[in-house]
């Protein structure tokens, strides 16, 4: 009777960072980019103040090519908490940033610039160990340096439960309280929860561009000119639209989308993300440079 | 049974740590086609988890990788560890949460110092219990001579199952060996599905470290995560420091009401009595609470470079409160230096309320941190009475 289940350790310790964060830092935030791994961040974030309401803002660092539907979820499910927008987008306009088509790695100045314009000392991501190997090395408190970068070989041993939150002025430390979740395990968790995703989650017909043997849809990045075929598509992934592709799927339900990723032989990212197919260390440059 | 296993590799480096994790992961078919693309033969398994450009470069393991992989019998976490000496704290980091070490060891070279030295450290973190995986039995010709000598070489005080395998051909880690017939026994994966530990965070005294104060219209909720034990409403309770008691008027799991609640839940409980309470104070059944001491004893690992001295002040991290404290004895005298382990008694200046580390592996825990630039400089077991 008094037993645990696996997503309830998993929902207890995602919460226990939480707290910890909460208790121990002056103006935490959470980076929700709308994407699934954010989105069960704050129903966890939710649950662990209740009935309070989240004692932290929301910051979504835009990149200006995302989904048009995952902007029309942010806006609805972040409507009455504090959300801060950082936007590439701006950047760009006034020539801060290079107008390239993929923005994937856009993203970095623009947090950078909001971490430190709102003096945020602890910022919650919701990345996980099992999506990328250079992930699988960070620790759930990830200590960095004046500029944002991750230095691999300095990481704070972690033992336990105790995280060692203690950062010099300028410094700040990003914290995951997801780590050691997997794909599986947050699907189970929308699942059992009944937690609400952007509908490009779930099976739908959409034009598509084959571009390095994954599905784009088309836009500045691409695809004009290029052959468009219509294909029933979900995304594993939400990140922006020029860099995170399609995968071909029938799964309408949390239910069926847990059916298809247990039976998958292709992790999220190696299906989905053209930025990390770039190079074998992609992931852990973008981390050294302030990356999420 | 748990359905959910955490365990960790030990052991020198070059023994096949990385590899049998390698193999593991490959022969549950747990690795995804686009990762098993960069497999070109076995011996390039270790690259399924040696992730970092440094440690692929130099072909070695320099810090821990966590990978997640499931049988339908169990799911596991596993911390791959380096083998280094100057890297153990990167092992001890991923050994303090596992039920279960795996230690690997070269059959040609047997039971290092650095083998001993990683059974010394998990034994110290009171891991229930340990798989002595004598690897390489290719390269001994699959004796079981050689197997018999290493398995009897290794004191552990937990439970400890000898294994004979090759990780480089998978004999005896997911399939049983075509080669050593003289072995009866579990592979790897089938006793990692099967093993107990031992471990039933229920069966301790409640304790319920705050780590957060809900403040809602008034009311005052005090959040944290219970690290053993059943907490119920209407239970007498103390709060310490201070030592005020009262009654459990109510408890939230994560937002839903429930009479009672037991680690490792998430919860929030509500105090009949309007008490001083805030982030650090410990709830606890007024009948099973721990004692309180300002003279901390504990043994500690030294995990950096800067030698740890007496009289050198420090902060001790015990649960969710950090107090300031002095080191004011250390067993062997000198100084503590990296990777060194040794008794120490700290003067805290505060109370602190204790479990002995061989009681909870959370209550029993502490940090030493630098109060200069907040480096993590020791990791302590604590000793009670
Ligand atoms: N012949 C043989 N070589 C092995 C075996 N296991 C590992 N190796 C090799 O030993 C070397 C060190 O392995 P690695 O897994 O990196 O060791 P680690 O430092 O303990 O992680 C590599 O060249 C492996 O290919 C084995 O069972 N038999
Ligand atoms: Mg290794």
């Amino acid at each position: 009777m008094t037993t645990t289940t696996h997503l309830e350790a998993l929902e207890a310790e995602a919460a226990h960072i939480m707290r910890e964060t909460a208790g121990e830092f002056d103006r935490p935030v959470l980076l929700f980019s709308g994407g699934k791994d954010s989105i069960v961040m704050l129903h966890v974030a939710a649950k662990a103040f209740a009935p309070a309401p989240v004692p932290f803002p929301l910051l979504h660092v835009d990149t200006g090519h995302n989904f048009p539907e995952v902007i029309e979820f942010r806006d609805r499910v972040t409507a009455g908490l504090r959300l801060e927008v950082a936007s590439v987008q701006d950047y760009i306009d006034r020539g801060a940033l290079p107008d390239v088509p993929e923005r994937n790695g856009l993203q970095t100045t623009p947090l950078l610039d909001a971490i430190e314009a709102g003096g945020h000392d602890a910022v919650f991501g919701g990345g996980r160990r099992d999506e990328e190997k250079a992930r699988a090395k960070e620790r759930v408190f990830s200590l960095r340096d004046e500029f944002g970068g991750w230095d691999p070989r300095r990481q704070r041993p972690e033992l336990w439960n105790l995280y060692n939150g203690r950062h010099n002025p300028g410094e700040h430390v990003r914290v995951f309280p997801l780590s050691n979740w997997t794909e599986l395990d947050v699907w189970q968790y929308i699942a059992a929860e009944d937690i609400a995703l952007p509908s490009i989650y779930y099976a739908h017909e959409r034009a598509v561009f084959d571009r390095r043997g994954m599905w784009l849809c088309p836009g500045a990045w691409g695809g004009h000119g290029e052959r468009l075929v219509r294909r029933t598509v979900r995304y594993r992934t939400v990140g922006d639209m020029s860099c995170t592709g399609a995968v071909e799927s029938a799964a309408r339900t949390p239910g069926e989308v847990i059916e298809e990723i247990a039976a998958s032989r292709i992790t999220e990212r190696g299906a989905t993300r053209a930025d990390d197919r770039l190079a074998e260390a992609a992931m852990e440059d973008r981390k050294r440079e302030g990356y999420f | 049974m748990s359905t959910l296993l955490r365990l960790a590799t030990a052991g020198s480096v070059d023994d096949g740590k990385s590899t049998l994790v390698g193999r593991l992961l490959h022969d549950s078919k747990s690795v995804m086609s686009d990762q098993l693309e960069k497999i070109a033969s076995p011996s390039d398994l270790a690259l399924l988890t040696d992730g970092l450009r440094a440690e692929r470069e130099q072909g070695i393991t320099i810090d821990v990788a966590y990978r997640y992989f499931a049988t339908p019998r169990r799911r596991f976490v596993l911390a791959d560890t380096p083998g280094h000496v100057q890297y153990t704290r990167n092992m001890v980091t991923g050994a303090s949460t596992a039920e279960l070490v795996v230690l690997v060891v070269d059959a040609r070279r047997g039971v290092t110092e650095q083998t001993r030295r990683h059974a010394a450290v998990a034994g110290l973190l009171r891991v229930p219990s340990l798989v002595l995986a004598v690897n390489k039995m290719d390269l001994v010709g699959w004796s079981e001579e050689v197997f018999a000598a290493i398995a009897d070489d290794l004191d552990y005080p937990g439970e400890v199952t000898a294994i004979p395998i090759s990780a480089l051909t998978g004999d005896n880690v997911v399939t049983p060996s075509e080669h050593m017939d003289w072995y009866a026994g579990p592979t790897v994966l089938e006793f990692l599905e099967t093993a107990e530990t031992g471990e039933d965070l229920t069966a301790l005294p409640a304790r319920l470290p705050v780590q957060y104060v809900i403040k809602t219209r008034g009311r005052r909720a005090y959040a944290g995560q219970l690290t053993g034990g059943i907490l119920h409403v209407g239970e007498r309770v103390v709060v310490q420091p201070g030592g005020r008691t009262t009654t459990v008027a109510g408890i939230d799991v994560l937002g839903e009401p429930v009479t009672m609640a037991w680690a490792p839940q998430s919860i929030a409980v509500r105090l009949a009595d309007d008490l001083d309470v805030s982030r650090g104070a410990l709830i606890s059944p007024a009948a099973t609470a721990p004692g309180t001491t300002r003279e901390l004893r504990a043994t500690v690992c030294h995990l950096h470079e800067k030698a740890l001295t007496v009289g050198e002040k420090v902060l001790v991290k015990h649960t969710t409160r950090t107090v300031h404290a002095v080191v004011e004895h250390i067993g062997t005298g000198g100084p503590l230096g990296v990777n060194d382990i040794g008794d120490v008694v700290v003067r805290t200046a505060a109370d602190l309320a204790v479990d002995d580390y061989a009681e909870s592996r959370i209550t029993g825990a502490c940090l030493l941190i630098d109060p200069g630039d907040g480096a993590t400089r020791s990791a302590g077991m604590i000793s009670v009475g």
